[in-house]
């Protein structure tokens, strides 16, 4: 049983097209990432799912709940948005049980879930502070901790490491797995690349269009492309080379990746090395990384690189 | 056990005390509102110009003029320009009333056992308006004690401003204003704060219902507003000496009601408005010029064109001004009350459904 199914969605901002015929689906107990650039429709995809935004076209099921039964799905997912959303001026313990309290948390079970989420967030020692004075990192775990108080069996995560230290968002990542392995299913945004790694399936989102949605290793061999990263004194001149050439031809530092679909890899190779004799270059193939996945499919797209 | 009332109001409790910004308007605001409006109001004028036409110019008329010079308030003159030119006197501020002595004074004086002098003011400033008028009766009865007259009846024409009220009507009027104006204030960012900040986005998600959050933040408010209307009651009582004949209960329970109808005036407002900053604008101007203007405060309803008079019903403080008017100054109990107490109720009851059916769920 699919905990999120999504068929032939659409949603319209007056008219502007958020998502696009967006068909998706959630299986239970996985980390999903949904992974896309700024204004891909994430986050408005996350709100309908929660009941926020109404389902214009299509079709939304979440926890076997249509989503016109928001009331009831709300009260079973966590949902954490991308913008830090909990009472800057209540303190830590004050924020984790208003929250118990929304969800009708009894005060007993409640006070042992907090017990639970404090050694989980390390975050007891902070409980009277207020969230506003809790660093970045720290913001978020109360907020995963809030989303988490009532034993959500979704949990719907906007971004949640957006702005947050490598090291905190590690420990967040950590802190995902950890409630997965309690059972939860997790739904993440992100416009990091890299962690669509830490994800069990991925969904590519852009322009309010899933672009794919699989697993990381099925996506690469459907990908079907070779990457090579080139380097070279003049990288400059060796760039005016090879981009013609290649379906893709990014800098990364001073390394140059291009992208050639695996079928004509052997005879692009011969042309470049036709190309640009006289040039002093390196050059070796590496593994595809979801950053050359998604700048292949996406390109142009405009990508905040980690 | 349904704790997400209590979670709602325990909630907005905390950000009341924690932010000195509410505190602020809550208590200094009335106070402040209060002690300006009320000495602005209760200032005492000297050196008031009146233009005297006397057109009798008999030994009688010479000594009614005579009284009013001899007091430290009015500065007599003869103005030189015909009656006709009074309007122009009064544009130039030459003059703030005329007193106008009919040729027949000392002869109806004698034939009818009265005589009618005219006096016209500039209300154009209503406060000093008022004051004119009360200083004229005062000298024109001390003429007619020392003349042993019988009575000369004054006939005043005010012009510019139809309507003058007592300084006693003031501080009730003033409670009523403030109260709800900073009722409405209140709440008017209650709903748009959470909307700006992002946390509405975040307590949406969870089954909490739309009657739940607006009763939820209306409570707290109460009690605040009426400890603003007791702050109000004791300045307007031992400051300006307004006489409080009712009963305490009586005038906490329709202030109560009161204040529902502002807190839920600006809960409406706040579930309208898509900033905090229009937000409190509109509290204040939905609130601050109608109570002024439309309530019976300054201008008396009875004297107001049709329309207008129908638009004052929409108004809470026209209800509560009778309310409050009639304990404080006459001792009115419940019985005497219920009518504009009902239109209180209705009135709390319809912007609070309103307030909850306009709450959405969903965001925009």
């Amino acid at each position: 049983m699919n905990t999120i199914n999504i068929e032939h969605l659409c949603y319209y901002y007056d008219k502007v097209q958020a998502l696009d015929d967006v068909s998706l689906s959630v299986i239970e107990g996985e980390i999903h990432g949904l992974i896309g650039p700024d204004s891909a429709g994430k986050t408005t995809l996350m709100r309908i799912l929660c009941g926020l935004m109404p389902t214009q076209e299509g079709k939304v099921s979440v926890l076997s709940l249509d989503s016109d039964d928001f009331m009831q799905i709300r009260s079973l997912i966590g949902y954490m948005p991308q913008r830090f959303s909990l009472y800057q001026d209540l303190s830590v313990a004050e924020n984790l049980k208003f929250f118990a309290r929304l969800f009708n948390v009894p005060a007993g079970e409640r006070d042992k879930r907090m017990q639970d989420l404090y050694a989980f967030s390390h975050l007891e020692e902070f409980s009277g502070r207020r969230a506003g004075a809790l660093s970045g990192g720290m913001k978020q775990k109360l907020a995963l901790s809030c989303a988490l108080i009532h034993r959500p069996r979704l949990l719907i995560l906007d971004e949640p490491t957006y702005g947050v230290d490598p090291v905190s968002r590690q420990e967040f990542w950590q802190m995902l797995k950890q409630i997965q392995g309690d059972g939860t299913t997790i739904l993440v945004s992100t416009p990091y690349m890299d962690e669509a790694e830490l994800c069990d399936r991925v969904s590519l989102i852009n322009g309010g269009k899933i672009l794919e949605s699989d697993t990381l290793t099925n996506i690469r061999s459907k990908w079907n492309r070779k990457v090579f990263s080139f380097s070279a004194p003049n990288l400059k001149q060796l760039f005016g080379v090879l981009e013609p050439l290649a379906e893709s031809c990014q800098l990364f530092g001073n390394e140059i990746h291009i992208v050639i679909p695996n079928a004509s890899a052997a005879q692009s190779l011969d042309i470049i090395k036709s190309r640009v004799e006289g040039i002093k270059y390196r050059y070796e193939e590496i593994e595809s990384s979801m950053e050359d996945i998604f700048l292949s499919y996406m390109n142009p797209g405009v990508w905040r690189v980690s | 056990m349904n704790r997400r009332i209590p979670a709602i109001m325990l909630k907005e409790v905390n950000h009341i005390l924690r932010d000195s910004r509410t505190l602020m308007i809550v208590i200094l605001m009335p106070i402040m509102q209060l002690v300006i409006f009320g000495y602005a109001m209760n200032m005492e004028i000297r050196g008031i110009r009146i233009g005297v036409y006397d057109y009798r110019d008999s030994a009688l008329s010479r000594e009614l003029v005579h009284k009013f010079a001899a007091t430290e308030s009015f500065q007599i003159s003869y103005p030189q320009k015909p009656i006709g030119e009074m309007n122009r006197y009064f544009y130039q501020r030459a003059f703030h009333a005329f007193l106008i002595i009919p040729a027949d004074f000392d002869h109806t004086m004698v034939r009818q056992n009265q005589a009618e002098v005219q006096l016209i003011i500039d209300a154009s400033d209503p406060n000093a308006a008022t004051m004119i008028q009360n200083y004229s009766f005062a000298v024109v009865n001390m003429f007619n004690d020392a003349e042993r007259l019988l009575p000369i009846r004054v006939k005043t024409n005010i012009l510019y401003n139809p309507d003058l009220k007592s300084a006693y009507f003031f501080v009730p009027g003033l409670i009523a204003m403030i109260l709800v104006m900073i009722s409405a204030l209140l709440t008017s960012i209650a709903i748009s704060k959470e909307k700006e900040l992002g946390t509405m986005e975040q307590i949406l998600v969870s089954p909490i219902k739309a009657h739940e959050i607006i009763i939820g933040k209306v409570l707290p408010y109460i009690l605040l507003a009426l400890i603003d209307a007791m702050l109000v009651l004791l300045i307007g009582k031992y400051l300006f000496k307004v006489p409080f004949v009712g009963s305490f209960p009586v005038f906490l329970a329709f202030t109560m009601l009161y204040v529902i109808v502002a807190l839920s005036l600006g809960l409406l407002i706040s579930t309208i408005a898509r900033s905090q900053q229009a937000a409190m604008m509109m509290a204040i101007t939905m609130t601050m010029l109608p109570t002024m203007m439309l309530s019976g405060f300054m201008f008396p309803i009875a004297s107001m064109p049709k329309a207008l008079q129908l638009i004052t019903r929409f108004v809470p403080a026209r209800y509560y001004l009778q309310i409050i008017r009639g304990i404080m100054l006459k001792g009115n109990g419940f019985a005497q009350l219920m009518q504009p107490g009902l239109a209180l109720i209705l009135m709390a009851a319809v912007l609070l459904i309103l307030a909850i059916k306009r709450f959405s769920l969903r965001l925009k």
